[in-house]
């Protein structure tokens, strides 16, 4: 164990570990909604966000810049970003709604077992994944550089990119948003109604199917603008990727609590945080570890997450 | 659309019902002449005559010896998923625990320098697969089904960092030179060598039959009975005497050890293991495969197992309007599995109602004891 | 050889005559002593206090909501009592695994029928019969003497339950193609197969007409006469009075009354709380 490491920069570990945590709770986000609706891990929801990620790309490459290319001037930057944004969720939820109609509502309406829906869930995992990976010959593709990795101000030792800030700025906005959406627009409360009792839901007028539809939307949307997030904080993009990464939202939210949306954002933070001091102490190849020991352990002393499971029911 | 799915599931019925009304010497006849069949499947004077099923892409004898190791492990997952009802996302983790120990064990870049000759490796990988499953269950068994899930998904992708990371099981380089399973002809020439593929195909296809014995026993006994009350209603098998845990922990014991066997196997005719052999998407093909047979159905779970991994090497070496439909078989798998659920989610050959077989059986335990 | 073989005791035991325990000896087999259950703020048994005496037909009954169903699973280990304590054949079963307790020899059977629903009703039972078996894995694997055995005995004892509930003609038929009555009866059947001292029955006549509530009465008093001490969680009146030897009413998770059929028929609180309610099951 590499101390030193850690401590000479834990600053820096800990903004690199919250930008990190930042994608997977935006990521998380998906799978929690999705879940406390629908009682069903969206296997699936990691190409709704390799989807977003390959629409920034191909957006941007449509507005003429590629892999090799890099913006200047602040307003359009700004432009490119919030066009990226908005190529990548809509490429998102679009995504997000096909599965949702092609694969899930099928099977919802003739009541099939929890397996099968993961079983479909898996299988269009694995198509689309494999769909990029086809198109794009398995080889990564590069993303424009939008944003300059400068260093913008220093926090207790700590170097600011404005890169991460970005990002950490970016994700924070669209958790507040969607909070406030959930507790205080009409939508919303139909959302937590289903989430609690779907029966009653239906009973009191809820339109059950419009309301899942919407929340694979707002996960796709999340979810894609993570996936914009990412290709500027790495700068390339690989079919294959979207496995690992929402295996690691999952966790996150499985952290937090499953159903919980503030528990996605905590989870995911979280999540990045012990990656990245694992990396410092036991070197990177050791991070992917991490993660997964801490679900482990979690879940042997706290099996409903940190913060619990509030978007549906508390099972007993 | 329906009436084809009708026509072909009273086709099927149909053959179910001839299947049990058969008396049991032309049953018999019939499972000795299959056996006949896929031992006499890889040489070339037999699978010549079988039309479009060798593969062109590739030795057959080797294709056959991928799919076995496929059937055996879809057999183990098959106790784990299909009876016990417990959804485990990372299986293949028990086969890489099985492979690395046979190649820790064996191989001389191993660092432990033990050089032990693989039968001697292969009780200790299977006792440690088993060891590994009851560390894996112990915590995790009590948790709820998905969380099941995401945790053995989490395993198996710690075995494969770990073997990727560690200095002591050597990462992308591997372990090389493991020996080979032993014996020899009566010319001295050993039976297990590295040109012939067959002998492999062959050890692992008795494997499977004393394996599917073993699980057919175990599944109509007591511990078959438990595994099933807890896949239908957990704490109403609870409440009726069956000490739930500790069958959840059989379960995935079995499960591991058969896991094990198959990596033990690989190992020894690969000669070669490292970290590319572990990749997550085998647990997936391994579930998928399950559910595809027919979860809960061993028969189910040998069809699936064996039609997966022919079909994904069926797909090597073909060219369709100049596209290497290979590149493709897992797309066309993932939409498979999406088109199966909607349409049969019970799986080709689903987990039949045993009713038929009870007075066989009856007759066979009266007359045993 | 040297083991004993644990001979199914259910059917042809011929236990102690109902009279003799209502009578005289009165051997306490359940204490409920004192619970209360809270779930968060929800109280939903308070202060509850009764005793089950062996060979007794015990009602326990109460409107909708009144706390049966809860008394039953703390009973059964399903819930833990926030307070008090329940002891089982003088041991105290609180903290028991659920299983331990049913190896006790305590059985029951659900509101809701929970059956097995893919296994046939022959091996329903056979999952019953096999809590007190000891086949380990490795004797089911190689088949081994002790598994023929225990697979012979239980098949025997299922047999003879299939036949006692009236339902033999069913045996290999998957329990969820049984009718509705079939079901609850396979559902005693398999609890009874468990060799209970004591079993409890939850609401086994809802959904009856009054003839298959009439076999049941009788089904009910040929178990008691087996030996086997009856706990009946009831909502029809008549059904209850018929059949049981006291009744222990709960009304809001409080008991309210107990005492003889007669005695509870008669106490106002009773009336209030539960007769005087319009029930079409009274009727």
């Amino acid at each position: 164990m590499d101390f030193n490491a850690l401590f000479s920069d834990f600053g820096g570990y800990t903004i690199t570990g919250l930008t990190v945590g930042a994608i997977y709770a935006l990521v998380a986000l998906g799978y929690t909604l999705v879940y406390g609706v629908l009682r069903l891990i969206n296997f699936a929801h990691s190409e709704v966000f390799i989807a977003g990620a390959f629409a920034a790309i191909w957006g941007w490459a449509a507005l003429g810049l590629d892999g090799n290319s890099v913006a200047s001037g602040f307003g359009s930057i700004m432009l490119y970003l919030l066009v990226g944004a908005l190529i990548a969720a809509v490429a998102s939820a679009g995504t997000a709604t096909v599965i949702e109609r092609v694969a899930y509502r099928p099977l919802r309406k003739r009541n099939a077992p929890p397996l099968a829906f993961l079983i479909t869930a898996i299988g269009a995992s694995i198509a689309i994944a494999e769909a990029f990976g086809i198109y794009t010959r398995r080889r990564p593709v590069g993303a424009p550089t939008l944003v300059k990795n400068d260093v913008l101000f220093t926090v207790f030792g700590a170097e600011v990119t404005v890169v991460q800030l970005l990002i950490l700025g970016s994700a924070l906005a669209m958790m507040v948003a969607l909070d406030l959406f959930i507790n205080r627009s009409r939508t919303g409360r139909g959302i937590r109604a289903v989430a609690q009792d779907a029966n009653t839901a239906a009973l009191m007028g809820i339109n059950k199917d419009r309301i899942i539809l919407v929340v694979f939307v707002i996960g796709g949307v999340m979810a894609g603008v993570a996936g914009m997030l990412y290709d500027i904080r790495i700068g390339t993009l690989t079919y294959s990727v979207g496995f690992l990464l929402g295996l690691k939202a999952f966790t996150a939210a499985v952290l937090g609590g499953i159903g919980n949306l503030r528990g996605a954002l905590v989870g995911g933070l979280l999540l990045g945080l012990v990656e990245n001091y694992a990396s410092a102490l036991f070197g990177s190849n050791w991070k992917d570890l991490a993660a997964f020991v801490v679900l482990v352990v979690l879940l042997m002393f706290r099996p409903t997450g940190l913060l619990g499971e509030s978007l549906g029911r508390a099972r007993a | 659309m329906t009436s084809v799915r009708e026509w072909i599931d009273s086709g099927r019925h149909a053959v179910a019902e001839r299947w049990h009304n058969a008396p049991r010497w032309m049953r018999w006849a019939v499972i000795a002449a299959v056996i006949v069949f896929f031992y006499a499947l890889p040489n070339r004077e037999f699978y010549q005559w079988l039309g479009p099923i060798p593969t062109t892409g590739s030795n057959f004898g080797q294709v056959l010896f991928t799919v076995s190791i496929y059937v055996l492990l879809a057999v183990g997952l098959n106790i784990v998923v299909g009876f016990a009802g417990l959804l485990d996302l990372g299986y293949f983790g028990f086969f890489a625990v099985g492979a690395y120990t046979v190649a820790v064990l064996t191989s001389p870049s191993s660092d432990l320098k033990t050089l032990w000759p693989w039968l001697l490796a292969l009780p200790v990988a299977l006792v440690l697969t088993m060891v590994s499953g009851v560390m894996l269950g112990t915590p995790t068994l009590r948790l709820r089904g998905d969380y099941l899930a995401i945790v053995t998904l989490g395993f198996a992708e710690m075995i494969r960092v770990a073997a990727t990371a560690s200095d002591f099981l050597k990462g992308q380089r591997g372990f090389n030179q493991i020996p080979h399973p032993p014996g020899s002809y009566s010319d001295g020439k050993p039976i297990f060598g590295v040109l012939d593929p067959r002998p492999y195909y062959w050890l692992v296809l008795t494997l499977i039959i004393l394996v599917v014995i073993g699980v057919r026993n175990l599944n109509r006994s007591r511990v078959g009975r438990a595994w099933i009350s807890i896949r239908e209603d957990e704490d109403a098998a609870q409440l009726m005497g069956v000490p739930t845990f500790k069958f959840k922990l059989w379960a995935f014991a079995s499960g591991a050890f058969i896991g094990g066997l198959a990596g033990a196997l690989f190992a020894g005719k690969q000669n070669f293991v490292s970290s590319q052999n572990l990749e997550l998407l085998n647990s997936i093909i391994i579930l998928a495969a399950v559910i595809l047979g027919g979860s809960g159905n061993i028969v189910g779970a040998i069809v699936g197992g064996g039609l997966v991994a022919y079909l994904i090497e069926r797909f090597r070496g073909i060219e369709f309007f100049g596209v290497e439909l290979y590149e493709y078989r897992f797309m066309f798998f993932g939409l498979v599995l999406v088109v199966m659920m909607i349409f049969r989610p019970q799986g080709l050959i689903p987990n039949r109602r045993r009713a038929a077989e009870f007075k066989d059986r009856r007759k066979e335990v009266i007359v045993g004891g | 050889m040297g083991e004993t073989v644990q001979k199914p005791t259910v059917p042809e035991q011929a236990g102690a005559p109902a009279v003799e325990s209502t009578a005289g000896d009165r051997e306490p087999l359940l204490e409920v002593d004192h619970v209360t259950l809270r779930f968060g703020g929800v109280v939903a048994l308070n202060d509850v206090d009764f005793t089950l005496y062996k060979g007794e037909i015990l009602g326990l009954i109460g409107p909708n909501g009144a706390g049966k169903t809860t008394c039953f699973n703390a009973m059964t280990g399903i819930y833990q009592p926030s307070e008090g304590e329940i002891r089982f054949r003088g041991e105290r079963i609180t903290g028991k695994k659920k299983h331990h307790i049913t190896k006790m020899g305590m059985a029951r059977t659900f509101q809701n029928i929970r059956l097995f629903p893919e296994m046939t009703a022959l091996e329903n039972i056979q999952v019953g019969a096999d809590a007190h078996h000891k086949t380990s894995v490795i004797s089911a694997l190689f088949r081994l003497p002790r598994h023929r055995r225990e697979e012979r005995d239980g098949i025997e004892k299922a047999e003879r339950l299939l036949d006692f509930v009236g339902i033999s003609g069913r045996m290999h038929d998957a329990a969820r193609n049984l009718s509705y009555g079939e079901q609850r009866r396979l559902e005693i059947a398999r609890a009874l197969a468990t060799d209970p001292v004591l079993l409890c029955l939850d609401e086994p006549a809802a959904g009856f007409n009054p003839a298959e509530k009439e076999e049941l009465l009788q089904l009910i008093r040929k178990i008691r006469d087996q030996g086997i001490t009856v706990l009946l969680i009831e909502h029809d009146m008549r059904l209850v009075m018929g059949v049981t030897d006291r009744i222990v009413v709960l009304e809001f998770g409080k008991k309210i009354a107990e005492g003889l059929p007669a005695e509870v028929r008669e106490d106002h609180r009773v009336i209030a709380a539960y007769l005087g309610v319009p029930d079409d099951d009274v009727a």
